[in-house]
């Protein structure tokens, strides 16, 4: 009964209110169930001309099933506002917290969407190996071929087939630090890793902490403290050697990965360094990770490292914060730590996976990767895309634009966040509950690496 | 769809449940003679029959079927999920602390909650205390951990403390540890929460059961010389012992399902996981079917005694009176 039925009048609606009438019938699935006149002059309008290249399909509908709720989702149904107004195609979006669970049993069921926004590479090999998702059109691989850095499209990739085009993206290479606080004491920001030691000792001896920690998520705990093990191993390893640590052919407990957790051991379980604003190092294991960037306002804590949509955390600290690069918070690249790998990034994102091959779906697929597309979503405002063909400034703040420059580095060695690739045994088991152990009981390097290795599933 | 037609909608369905209603009930008292009384016996039980399927039964054999079956639930593995429960050294703690807190909770509860009624059972106006102790009950398990949580927090000792424990202890000179890392005593901590909801249950149940002692039995004993504790112990407690084996196996059943609280304050970490949770954690965040329903069917086969014992107290209550 909720299937929403919207049909487009396209040619007489303008633009505008065509992104308005978008916007009005988020969510609930209302509309205009009005009869409407034949779609048919739609690419007549001048405003259409980018447009041309996708073709024109009146009267068809592609739904997208998503985990992206309002009010995100009136800022995608207005980026691509006008390609349907174009096209004549007709996009139903519909979100769901329960997304995950929802959308293999609507597979199942034989009810599955054209399209859905898969925010994770591991859920996508799991559904490929199940069969549903279409390998993706040429059109799509072209346009992910000249504007990602390549190891996006391996992220999309399920032997050797590519299907999912990247979306949306997240940088977790980032520390955040107080500009303001790093003015006054004379700081400067750090570019290489023994550069960001040497400022920490200098905070110690100038009795501030420098490093606060939160691994506490409720049902997640333990995740930040994960992210950290994978910078360490993305710096100190390279792209390889991460991508065999997500097999598990390099063990948690061979001498490469210890070396992370021994790196880790030095730096957020060093009682001179941490847990700044809170007590001991144990208190990483209970403080919540919302809470952990609090005590840099007040100069109690120098550094946390955090992704870059950390930067929601800090007006509830304090109301009117400014973050910019003279602000009362920034943030800047963890840097790296050997020369041959270069600008290792950790991140995340969704991938556009079709469950349709019609013509009309795989043209709003090539709208998804193209420039075009990024570059109205970005405008919207807080979102980053990992597409090197939105321009910088389009970008409207200033941590979402540092992320993107970092994200569309073609040089950079980026990687997917390992713990959500891992089976989930592990990456949402084991490896938040032994790096909490590692934390909160001091657990040893060996103890706790070789536990994980125990839980790896058979 | 919008609201208005939302709301049709769902009255217009209303109607025709209570339509149907009515034809059936229209339809059974038409029945006559012989076919009478299984048709009435059709009708009533039938409805609530079905759903017990649906919603219990069904699932019930469900989830014996996947505890057998791999994470995926496509591959017949044997007994080995059973055998990972308790055959792996981790999951010993887990164990232990579904057993402390199988043992310590109901008893505690009970106990408190016994001495409470015997002290207010002689007040002037006993009830407004007793709401008060009883007012916890209202709460969710959630809500009362969050609450607790503010109690329990801890902060630097350089700083003030905010937790409401940390900052009486501090205040004795003592420097309070992080609560809940301070094993095995975290335990006993997330099981404060339990007892602080339970005991106003205890003490209301209890109370009823004292005043519903007859006063001749009472005062036939203290003319025998019983006094005081001989009181309670020869007369009192065997009063009132099938309410005491309710009200304590009650909280048992209570705490065998216990996870939104090791959920909210520790989600199992530091050494205190329990059964309940260590199901939620499997089936619903690791995604392993078969480990999560092999622990349902443990907590499922450990409650039933206790469910057993309950309804069997109940009635033998219920046939004295």
């Amino acid at each position: 009964m909720s299937v929403p039925v919207r049909r487009r009048s396209a040619a007489i609606v303008g633009g505008v209110a065509a992104a308005l009438l978008l916007a009005a019938c988020g969510g609930s699935g209302s509309g205009d169930n009005t009869t409407s006149a034949a779609p048919s002059s739609t690419n007549t309008d001048p405003a259409c001309a980018d447009y041309a290249s996708y073709g024109s399909y009146p009267g068809t509908k592609v739904t997208i099933f998503t985990s992206i709720l309002p009010p995100e989702q009136q800022k995608f149904e207005s980026s691509w506002a006008q390609f349907e107004k174009c096209t004549g195609i007709d996009v139903v979006y519909e979100g769901s917290d329960q997304f995950e669970a929802q959308l293999p049993t609507r597979i199942q069921g034989g009810n599955a969407p054209d399209i859905a926004f898969i925010p994770q590479p591991g859920l996508l090999q799991k559904l490929v190996q199940q069969g549903g998702p279409k390998a993706a059109p040429q059109t799509v691989a072209a346009n992910v071929d000249q504007f990602w850095n390549p190891a996006w499209k391996a992220y999309g990739t399920v032997n050797d087939t590519f299907y999912a085009a990247p979306l949306g993206s997240n940088m977790k290479s980032f520390v955040w630090y107080s500009p303001k606080v790093f003015a006054e004491k004379g700081y400067e920001v750090p570019t290489t890793w023994d550069a960001m030691f040497q400022l920490s000792d200098k905070m110690a001896a100038d009795g501030i902490k420098p490093w606060c920690g939160g691994i506490e998520s409720g049902g997640a705990t333990g995740w930040p403290a994960t992210d950290w093990i994978e910078q360490l191993v993305l710096r100190q390893q390279g792209g390889d050697v991460y991508d065999q640590w997500i097999s598990h052919e390099v063990l948690f407990a061979s001498p490469q990965i210890q070396e992370a957790f021994t790196t880790l051991e030095g730096w957020m379980r060093n009682p001179k360094y941490a847990n700044a604003g809170f007590g001991d190092t144990k208190t990483i294991a209970t403080t919540a990770f919302q809470d952990a960037g609090k005590p840099i306002l007040s100069a109690k804590c120098g550094m946390l490292q955090q992704a870059s949509f950390y930067a929601a955390q800090w007006p509830s600290f304090k109301k009117d914060v400014t973050i910019a690069e003279d602000g009362d918070i920034f943030a800047f690249y963890l840097p790296q730590i050997k020369a041959d790998i270069p600008t290792p990034i950790v991140g995340g994102g969704e991938f556009v996976t079709a469950f349709a091959d019609r013509p009309e779906v795989q043209a709003f697929q090539a709208y998804l990767s193209s420039d075009t597309f990024a570059t109205l979503k970005v405008a919207a405002g807080g979102w980053v895309s990992a597409n090197s063909g939105v321009p910088l400034e389009t970008y409207t703040d200033p941590i979402s634009q540092l992320s993107a420059k970092y994200l569309t580095d073609a040089n950079a060695t980026f990687r997917f966040d390992a713990s959500d690739l891992m089976p989930a045994q592990v990456g949402a088991g084991s490896f938040w509950k032994e790096m909490t152990a590692f934390f909160a009981e001091n657990k040893s390097v060996q103890a706790t690496t070789e536990a994980i290795d125990a839980s790896w599933p058979s | 769809m919008d609201y208005a037609s939302k709301l049709s909608l769902m009255v217009s369905v209303v109607a025709v449940f209570f339509g149907v209603l009515l034809l059936i009930f229209f339809l059974a008292a038409k029945a006559k003679g012989k076919a009478q009384t299984p048709l009435a016996r059709l009708i009533f039980l039938g409805p609530a029959a079905l759903l017990v399927t649906i919603g219990l039964v069904i699932p019930a054999i469900q989830t014996t079927y996947f505890s057998f079956y791999n994470s995926d639930g496509n591959k017949f593995v044997g007994a080995k999920n059973y055998s990972w429960i308790f055959t792996t050294p981790d999951n010993w703690v887990f164990l232990r602390n579904t057993a402390l807190w199988i043992v310590i909770t109901p008893i505690l509860s009970t106990i408190l909650g016994l001495t409470l009624a015997l002290l207010m059972d002689r007040m002037k106006r006993e009830s407004l205390p007793k709401s008060l102790i009883f007012m916890p009950m209202a709460i969710s398990f959630v809500g009362a951990s969050i609450i607790w949580g503010l109690v329990y927090e801890y902060r630097d000792p350089a700083e003030t403390q905010v937790g409401l424990l940390s900052a009486v202890v501090s205040a004795f000179g003592i420097e309070p540890p992080n609560w809940l890392l301070w094993q095995p005593w975290n335990n006993f901590l997330l099981m404060v929460i339990m007892i602080w909801i339970q005991t106003g249950f205890a003490m209301v149940v209890l109370s009823a059961a004292i005043k519903a002692i007859p006063t001749d039995v009472t005062e036939a004993a203290m003319l025998d010389g019983a006094t005081g504790w001989n009181l309670f112990r020869k007369v009192t407690v065997p009063m009132i012992r099938g309410t005491l084996v309710v009200v304590l196996t009650t909280i048992a059943i209570g705490v065998l399902k216990v996870f939104d609280i090791v959920r909210t304050m520790t989600n199992g970490n530091f050494g205190t996981q329990v059964l309940a949770n260590e199901m939620y954690a499997q089936a619903f965040v690791q995604f392993d079917k078969g480990r999560g329903s092999a622990l349902a069917v443990v907590l499922f086969v450990a409650v039933i005694p206790l469910i057993v014992y309950n309804v069997v107290q109940l009635r033998k209550e219920q046939s004295i009176r």
